[in-house]
């Protein structure tokens, strides 16, 4: 194989690994806090629409993310008032919230069916964007950056900050932690919230820059896939990096090695590689429970504090 | 319906002025109730949307002599069976269900309406009251394979395909064997992404038949994500269904555009005459049901006055892209002379010589 | 804040029943508000959704064919969903336990005979329960989260469906178009009632239903189900083993999905097709929160549902409203049961007084 292709294939990997890592690092905060929002597929949708509305409107993608985002987040609002204050079943919620967001993005979408925008791609200049070997560094949409800086900053977030100590808390012993004194509801509102906002720049980067045109469920079920990632990497930050292109090579190196003539495995399988490959690291970190691996201990568990 | 406000009809508009007042006026009889059954949505861009525009062309011809009645977005299967049986239902007299997974609930409805007359299209199943169309397809591939052998530089085309049904086979196959009598060494990458419309994946196929050397993209599936990957890349492709130049200006050669008026203002001339039988129809170029998209720029005019000779050929019957001799993908000589028969085509299993799959 | 929640000493048992018709209440009235302001008439899509289908006797059949499957799986994972075993896999247990079924009728494919369509559905129930007995086994041995095993899972079942569809089970005579052959004549549920599309598996739905109503409120096993689910330190003290709970739980789960598949397959599909999975699966979990997690509550909560989907179409027709907002209706009732669920606990009181110095 030639330079050329490595880094063309390398590209397209990072490319379709990033929405899964954004959409997922969003969910791994909300996890950590002991939540589990299964709107993602929904709450992606909504920011893809809304971000693709804006842009074709308005001509700035930014301007289309940032409501996107807005919009995601609003959703997760409902969800987080549902479940957080009214104690609602997550898992129903989190359901509801997927088949709102479908019907919801179909609808607005709408008009915008048969439309495209210019592709969200790399700021930098063309001498690097577009160079033939130097375009494995600079030719990405700013998007991509973004995942990687969001993801060092969850990751130091969680681990070196006093807020993400105090996160860590809620998720793994709730009644502690208010006895402590720390607002639980309050804390898991704003995980809720910013699982939200990365829901909707995942969305965003469907419908920005992989495609960059809307139509009805244009994620296809990726929002899945970043679920599964958060387990497969083990609510680790550093791992959901490793398990995105791992994913996103798993989903991509299929069509390129059948178009370079290789057919070694059934597509099928390769495509339920993912969710098989997490319910091996889920049962993996069960049998080495001293490794430090864990689920949170209150995910999906209501909390109300007795009054 | 919201359609019809919303949808330009321009077309429809214009020729609605110089059409006699048939129907109407000439023997004031009910309306004939026309019902379409749509897989996307109408605003796919794609399958859906042509077929909606052949049902503007009928409405534009008829005026108030029909009335017609759309669902879109009906999933194949069981649910398809609730909306084709209420639509008989509602009295319509004519329902067309545009999509290969109808033909089953298709078929179970008309056995239980007899009076109610059923097209499917792209099946294979019939009944007295239940007729099947398609289009010849594959004549516009045969135009799109002779620009792509002028055109690829590499002589290397990326095919991004569905499913290998013989409707998809037939159509890389001509493809291929046309652009192979302008470049005999000239290769088709076919890819399956198993789905007719999936955007990220068709996209990413794009990408990985463009690593393996392909410089023009052409594609069996409806979403105009590869059409963009190419804009983007600064390389070429053919759209699919309907003329999609919006979305790739520089990239977009031209695409076969799916005409179905025709065929549809035929069939419903027939319920008005009381002349409808079940037939299998396959139109082409002839009749005007399978059409070319405006030429690019960038095609040379010696290009464009051959794929125009061509298209002459296919419709005064002499031009056959599958005339012999044709060879298969392992060397083995399928047909020495003459030509392919519907039947041939209809079964179609195997790829031709070039064709990598 | 003016309106206070105060604990209840028990659950209010009015309400518990009353909120799921609020829930359906508010859902029409908003839902009607909503589509209104955008630009639709949205009381005539309420009335279409929500009325016709019940008024117009013609689409009774249809109601019956859309709800038999969500009953079925849902009276399935209710009776996990009250001992708190979250199954929410249930789509692909129908998917592997249609396939099971499936895979007899394609063996059976030039046989007759009264014993194949039994057998069809054994296999599915089979199948949709040893599906499901991955997590269960997960659950007991690893305690891995059945909510993400199970979830997990069903990803994986399309792909084995695909599979089977575009490979092995293809049609040989079907040009290969990715689909089955279609069943024989002993291989498809039989029609009941002489002029409808109503196959046999619609009112054994409805009678598994009941069944499980008796079993549920009259037998130890449904006591023992209960006591689980709501007071666990009590159930081990009752000698009640958690882990045989479990797996009856998702077994039970598993094998209603898996029949459901079957009977969805040679029933309204009489063959496979990779269309197969439609939701039913996921759709169910608000049939059973709808229904309360009660038998004759799911059987109502079902009909809601097809009543949804069934109307749903009818608005596309008559009032071209898109296909989405059958979905957005659904989703919207049920939130705003999981809203009015608190109620059941908790009651609404006006505090005029505490008003300044609220804390909470």
């Amino acid at each position: 194989m030639s330079d050329t292709i490595i880094i063309s294939i390398i590209m397209t990997v990072i490319g379709a690994s990033t929405p899964i890592l954004l959409a997922a690092l969003g969910e791994l905060v909300v996890e950590k806090s002991g939540v589990l929002n299964l709107g993602i597929e929904g709450m992606m949708l909504i920011g893809a629409v809304v971000g693709f509305a804006v842009t074709l409107t308005t001509g700035f993608h930014l301007l289309g993310i940032v409501i996107a985002m807005f919009a995601s987040t609003l959703s997760a609002m409902l969800f987080a008032y549902l479940t957080l204050t009214l104690t609602a079943n997550q898992v129903a919620t989190g359901l509801a919230l997927t088949i709102f967001g479908i019907g919801i993005s179909s609808l607005m979408g709408e008009p915008y069916v048969g439309k495209t925008i210019e592709i969200f791609s790399s700021w930098f200049p063309a001498s690097l964007a577009e160079h033939p070997q130097l375009r494995v560094i600079f030719g990405y949409s700013p998007l991509v950056y973004v995942s990687l800086a969001l993801t060092f900053g969850v990751s130091y977030f969680l681990k070196k900050t006093r807020a993400g100590l105090i996160l860590r808390a809620v998720g793994e012993s709730d009644i502690s932690a208010h006895s402590i004194g720390y607002s639980v509801i309050g804390v898991r509102y704003a995980a809720v919230a910013f699982g939200g906002a990365m829901a909707g720049l995942a969305g965003c980067y469907f419908s920005l820059v992989l495609t960059p045109l809307w139509s009805e469920e244009l994620t296809a079920g990726r929002g899945w896939i970043a679920l599964a990632l958060v387990v497969f990497a083990a609510w680790k930050p550093s791992r959901l990096l490793l398990g995105a292109y791992l994913f996103g090579a798993i989903m991509t190196l299929e069509l390129h090695a059948k178009a370079a003539g290789f057919s070694f495995i059934a597509p099928e399988l390769l495509a339920a590689m993912p969710y098989l490959a997490t319910i091996v690291v889920l049962a993996l970190i069960s049998l080495r429970k001293s490794s430090g691996l864990a689920a949170p201990a209150c995910l999906a568990k209501p909390f109300k504090p007795s009054t | 319906m919201k359609l019809i406000s919303r949808r330009n009809v321009l077309k429809s508009a214009a020729a609605a002025s110089t059409l006699p007042l048939l129907g109407k006026s000439a023997f004031a009889m009910d309306p004939v109730k026309v019902a379409f059954v749509y897989l996307g949505p109408i605003g796919d861009h794609g399958w859906t949307y042509a077929h909606e525009q052949g049902r503007q062309a009928a409405i534009a011809k008829f005026g108030d002599a029909i009335s017609t009645t759309i669902v879109e977005n009906v999933a194949e299967g069981p649910d398809s069976e609730r909306v084709i049986r209420r639509l008989a239902e509602e009295g319509n007299d004519l329902i067309f269900t545009c999509s290969f997974g109808y033909m089953n609930p298709t078929l179970k409805v008309a056995k239980r309406f007899k009076d109610v007359k059923f097209e499917h299209a792209t099946g294979y199943k019939r009944a007295p009251n239940m007729a099947t169309y398609n289009a010849r397809f594959h004549e516009g591939r045969a135009i799109c394979g002779t620009i792509a052998g002028h055109m690829s530089k590499t002589g290397t085309v990326g095919y991004i395909a569905s499913f290998p049904i013989p409707e998809v086979v037939m159509g890389i196959n001509a493809f291929t064997l046309a652009a192979q009598k302008i470049n005999p060494d000239f290769k088709t990458n076919v890819l399956w992404v198993n789905s007719w419309y999936d955007p990220p994946k068709e996209a990413d196929a794009a990408t990985a038949l463009i690593d393996q050397g392909a410089d023009i993209i052409t594609q069996h599936t409806d979403s105009p994500a590869a059409l963009r990957v190419c804009e983007e890349r600064d390389l070429l492709a053919f759209g699919q269904s309907w003329d999609m130049t919006s979305f790739a200006p520089k990239a977009h050669l031209t695409a076969i555009m799916d005409i179905w008026g025709p065929y549809y203002i035929d069939r419903i001339q027939k319920v008005m005459d009381k002349k409808w039988e079940s037939a299998d129809t396959w139109w082409g170029f002839k009749e005007g049901i399978v059409a070319l998209a405006p030429y690019n720029e960038r095609i040379p005019a010696d290009v464009v006055a051959e794929a125009e000779a061509i298209k002459a050929g296919i419709i005064d019957g002499s031009y056959d892209v599958f005339t012999g001799p044709i060879k298969d993908q392992s060397g083995k000589v399928r047909l020495a002379e003459g030509r392919l028969t519907d039947g041939d085509l209809l079964s179609m299993d195997w790829y031709v010589e070039g064709v990598q799959s | 804040m003016l309106i206070e929640l105060e604990k209840r000493k028990e659950p209010s048992q009015a309400m518990l029943y009353l909120t799921p018709v609020i829930a359906v209440l508010a859902t029409m009235f908003v839902g009607g508000i909503l589509f209104s302001l955008i630009g639709h008439n949205g009381f005539a899509a309420v009335r279409e959704i929500f009325i016709t289908p019940l008024i117009d006797t013609h689409k009774w059949q249809d109601l019956g064919i859309k709800a038999a499957p969500l009953i079925l799986i849902a009276v399935g994972l209710s009776i996990g969903f009250r001992a708190n075993v979250w199954n929410i896999g249930a789509e692909g247990q129908y998917i592997v336990g249609g396939l099971a079924g499936t895979g007899i009728a394609l063996l059976t494919w030039e046989l007759e005979g009264w014993w194949i369509l039994p057998l069809m559905c054994i296999a599915g129930v089979i199948g949709g329960g040893l599906y499901a007995s991955i997590p269960a086994f997960l659950k007991t041995k690893l305690n891995v989260n059945e909510i993400l095993s199970s979830l997990m899972l069903t990803y994986a079942a399309i792909q084995l469906l695909y599979y089977l569809m575009r490979g092995p089970w293809k049609d040989p005579e079907g040009f290969n178009f990715p689909q089955t052959r279609l069943f024989n004549d002993s291989q498809i549920l039989p029609e009941i009632i002489p002029g409808t599309i109503v196959h046999l598996g619609v009112p054994l739905a409805f009678l598994i239903a009941i069944i499980a109503w008796f079993v549920m409120s009259k037998s130890i096993f449904g006591f023992q189900i209960r006591v689980v689910g709501s007071a666990p330190a009590a159930a081990r003290y009752g000698g009640f083993s958690a882990k045989r709970t479990i797996w009856a739980a998702m077994l039970i789960g598993g094998g209603f999905a898996g029949l459901a598949g079957i009977f969805e397959a040679a029933g309204p599909f009489q063959q496979m097709v990779p269309q197969f999975p439609t939701g039913y699966g996921f759709t169910a979990i608000i049939v059973a929160f709808l229904g309360r997690l009660h038998p004759i509550g799911i059987i109502l909560g079902g009909l809601v549902l097809a009543v949804s989907y069934v109307g749903g179409e009818i608005a596309q027709t008559s009032l071209g409203l898109p296909n989405a907002a059958a979905g957005i209706f659904q989703a919207m009732m049920l939130f705003f049961l999981l809203a009015t669920d608190i109620l059941v606990k908790y009651r609404l009181k006006l505090n005029l007084a505490k008003q300044a110095g609220d804390a909470s």
